[in-house]
């Protein structure tokens, strides 16, 4: 595409490979060589809002838990606003928005905990509902998929949201949707991740 | 007026398809619904944000950073050097980059991985830096060497160096492979083959750089890194989805 321009052409994506720990989570693979490993702190202690947990499962196609995954969060503090020059406007001290977790060797879950975020304002016009931006990894995927977790508990603000909203099946739009409990008076919102088959999870091209 | 707009469409031919039934893990774990497409919005424009507070001056040097005093890891001693560059030929200044490897016999410091090579007491097989005002990055290492993997009964990894980049916005994060020039592994992997388009791989494969080679001490390669693009926006008034 487009060769006669003198645009670069994208270095290709390949998987992370069952042992991405190494690179990434080194302390999982079994060794401790970093001063501190990245991602495992995403809101940070000064950040407003909810604290929540957020915990869940990645289904492969024959409906087993993944037990060699990494998901990365991407995500607006309370107020809407991402740790970012382009973000919308301050953060608080601390916080980072993004975190690294991977799942459980022995089960496949995972879990991190976090602020619930604000609504960030929209493409164009409008605001989106409060949301996480998750990318998945995994050996046996090629290319990271992106999808977006969103809150039971906003039923007005996803009813707006653009994006909720771009999905023509509408049954689908549910699989973006975490169901909220209560655990020891924490908020644990979980989010099941189906790669493949009923009830497969919408996942998008950014 | 110009301002950044958008991030370039990602041009899904020089990808990886999800499913590629030679790479046999990919069949289960490759969605068949097709992706919905999402313009950037402020989500997709922003990313994590990293300094030189996150990562040591030390933790690109694989030759060091888990040897013993006055030990060095087994292995012929490379420098793996480039830029990170977008579509546009702009440096990416100040973006975190990330490596994981296995070590000269092609075994992996993880606790999943049994491959009878030994591990190497002298070496962790990760490194991390920051690229500096130009988009420039090296790390010092040893070749890895090629593994054995259940796919089909007699597959070889060609040897490689996983590599993770981040950019400035989190469309632009990739996780990819760096493979080494001459390397006759590589048209046989299913992995490496999973890529449709010759060139793109031509492109992860590291080029012997014979002039950033130190005489009687290491051997240079060179890999380039390319991240999406974006382009200026002149109008932006449209509503079709917000």
């Amino acid at each position: 595409m487009a060769k006669h321009l003198d645009y670069l052409r994208e270095s290709a994506s390949q998987t992370a490979g069952p042992y991405v720990h190494i690179g990434l989570a080194p302390g999982a693979a079994g060794f401790d060589i970093y001063r501190r490993e990245l991602g495992w702190d995403i809101a940070g202690p000064n950040a407003k809002g909810e604290r929540i947990r957020v915990e869940g499962l990645v289904i492969d196609g024959m409906g087993a838990p993944i037990k060699d995954v990494m998901l990365e969060i991407w995500q607006a503090n309370a107020e809407g606003h991402y740790a970012h020059p382009e973000g919308g406007g301050p953060v608080e001290e601390g916080f980072r928005g993004w975190g690294r977790v991977i799942t459980d060797f022995a089960t496949g879950e995972w879990g991190f905990d976090t602020v619930k975020p604000g609504k960030t304002r929209g493409r164009n016009i409008g605001t989106q509902a409060p949301h996480l931006n998750l990318w998945i990894v995994a050996r046996g995927i090629n290319i990271g998929l992106n999808t977006r977790m969103y809150f039971a508990d906003e039923v007005e603000a996803n009813a707006k949201d653009p994006v909720l909203n771009l999905i023509e099946w509408e049954n689908r739009r549910a699989t973006l949707i975490a169901q909220r409990i209560e655990r020891d008076g924490l908020p644990v919102y979980r989010f099941e991740i189906r790669l493949q088959g009923e009830a497969e999870t919408v996942f998008f091209d950014l | 007026m110009m301002k950044p707009g958008e991030f370039h469409q990602r041009d899904r031919d020089i990808h990886p398809p999800a499913l590629t039934p030679g790479y046999k893990t990919s069949v289960a774990r490759s969605p068949r619904y097709s992706l919905i497409s999402l313009q950037n919005s402020v989500s997709e424009i922003t990313g994590p944000v990293f300094g030189h507070n996150d990562v040591d001056a030390g933790d690109n040097d694989l030759l060091t950073n888990y040897a013993k005093a006055g030990q060095s890891p087994i292995g012929e001693r490379i420098i793996l050097h480039g830029r990170v560059l977008d579509e546009n030929a702009r440096p990416v200044p100040n973006t975190l980059v990330e490596i994981w490897q296995a070590n000269a016999g092609g075994r992996y410091r993880h606790k999943k991985d049994t491959y009878l090579a030994p591990i190497d007491p002298n070496f962790g097989g990760c490194g991390r830096t920051v690229t500096d005002e130009n988009g420039y990055f090296y790390f010092r290492t040893v070749k890895p060497g090629a593994y054995p993997w259940r796919n089909y009964v007699n597959n070889w990894r060609p040897a490689h160096i996983h590599v993770s980049v981040f950019g400035t916005a989190f469309v632009q994060r990739l996780i990819t492979q760096c493979y080494f020039e001459g390397d006759p592994f590589i048209p046989l992997c299913p992995i490496v083959q999973t890529i449709p388009d010759a060139d793109a791989i031509d492109q992860l494969t590291a080029k012997l750089d014979l002039k950033a080679t130190i005489p009687l001490d290491t051997v240079a390669y060179r890999f380039d890194i390319i991240l999406r693009g974006r382009r200026s926006t002149l109008f932006e008034n449209r509503l079709e989805g917000n």
